[in-house]
């Protein structure tokens, strides 16, 4: 006998959470939506873009700068991944045309998705992914703090979580943007291109003025700390008015799926 | 042994020093007859342990004579580290990781919290090493006094 099979044999196949395909992530959960309300749009819009910033993120697997900054950005893509599987999950449950969050992270082209383009950026350097992150996550907070009240109780429970997670996250991105602005001449450099290239797909990011005051007061903060000022460029182009949320991405969007989506659309329907 | 002993008995598979409800993530269980209702919550939303702490709790009770076991998972209200109870706490400790202290709300703290015990010699001039560990609810600290390096339960 290997000592695999003497694992295997303890209790089956159960004991290998990822040797039997993944379980539900909203096994359990009653299922019903709540008529009349827009659950369906805004899960597969916040789950599209924590799925999107998530593979961004877990790019620095093995291209961070240190260890500890790997491991973190690798955490912190879990966390977003994980939102995005109850958003996903929420999303195919509402549309209730059979789709699985599987079939939504793999099988839709993309004009389907609906994250916004800020997600889908190329990874650049370091300080370009800090200052994503710290525009991510302080709006990605501000947004679903205000949906911890929303009527469907489910999406109302996964942002309540998810409000948890970004507070951190905003920390780590905040800790690095005032490391790097009140760092080195060269390091300040480098973070205030970074924001700049950054910053033209912000204004994208809000339909709520109170989200965006508090997001600007937030930035404001860490910006002022880290001797940085908010960067004066304008908005990134639309195409005919049209941006992520509306299935209008960069270049980069398509190339990003094809790497995400490859091995699930070559072996239909595998597990593994 | 009950149903509830039965599920209260199963180790998270990151912290085998806690049980799922020393953890608090054992949220209730209902016992029907041979039927049995377990409520459980993931800590965070991406944790990987959730379907393995799943399948063990199926499993432990399969063993135990129970063979109609549902797992359902609740997300509200959301877990935070102020459900690890007392005695989850003093074991963490005693296996050499420092629990974790009240769970605050915070504005935008830029990296100043209060500091981490040591939980070998108790000198609080320890060090953040990584904000993660080997799993995401974990740091890494180092004692500056007794040199000890140690995984810290961060507040959550």
């Amino acid at each position: 006998m290997t000592a695999y099979d003497a694992i295997v044999e303890l209790n089956d196949h159960t004991h290998w959470a990822f040797g039997t395909g993944f379980d539900d992530p909203l096994a359990g959960i009653d299922t019903s939506v709540p008529p009349g309300t827009d659950t369906a749009e805004q899960c597969l819009a916040l789950g599209d873009d924590a799925l999107i910033m998530s593979h961004r993120l877990a790019e620095w697997c093995t291209n961070a700068p240190e260890l500890e900054d790997e491991v973190a950005l690798a955490n912190l893509a879990l966390d977003l991944l994980g939102q995005a599987r109850l958003l996903l999950s929420r999303a195919a449950q509402a549309r209730g045309n059979g789709e699985t969050e599987d079939t939504l992270a793999y099988l839709r082209a993309e004009h389907e998705f609906h994250n916004v383009r800020l997600a889908e950026l190329p990874r650049g350097d370091f300080a370009h992914e800090i200052a994503r992150l710290l525009v991510f996550s302080t709006w990605r907070l501000a947004v679903l703090e205000r949906l911890v009240d929303a009527p469907d109780p489910v999406l109302a429970a996964i942002a309540a979580k998810g409000v948890k997670e970004l507070t951190y996250h905003r920390e780590y991105a905040a800790g690095w943007t005032v490391r790097l602005g009140d760092g080195t001449d060269f390091s300040h450099g480098r973070m205030a291109a970074a924001l700049e290239a950054v910053w033209p797909y912000v204004d994208e990011l809000f339909d709520s003025r109170e989200a965006r005051d508090e997001f600007d007061a937030a930035i404001r903060q860490v910006l002022e700390e880290a001797t940085l000022a908010v960067p004066d460029v304008s908005s990134a182009a639309r195409v005919a008015g049209k941006a992520g949320r509306d299935g209008v991405h960069t270049e980069a969007m398509g190339y990003l799926l094809a790497e995400m989506q490859s091995v699930a659309r070559a072996h239909p329907g595998a597990t593994w | 042994m009950s149903a509830r002993d039965v599920a209260a008995t199963v180790l998270d598979p990151e912290l085998p020093v806690l049980t799922i409800a020393d953890l608090g993530i054992l949220r209730d269980v209902h016992e029907d007859g041979r039927r049995v209702t377990v409520d459980i919550t993931p800590t965070y939303s991406g944790c990987p342990a959730m379907a393995a702490i799943r399948a063990d709790i199926t499993a432990r009770r399969h063993d135990a004579g129970f063979s109609d076991v549902n797992v359902r998972t609740v997300l509200h209200p959301p877990w935070t580290t102020d459900w690890i109870t007392a005695d989850g706490r003093r074991r963490l400790e005693e296996h050499g990781i420092a629990p974790p202290g009240p769970v605050r709300a915070v504005p935008v703290t830029l990296g100043r919290r209060s500091p981490v015990p040591c939980p070998r010699c108790g000198s609080s001039d320890t060090l953040k090493v990584s904000r993660f560990g080997p799993t995401p609810c974990t740091a890494l600290y180092k004692c500056t006094d007794c040199a000890e390096p140690f995984e810290h339960v961060k507040a959550f």
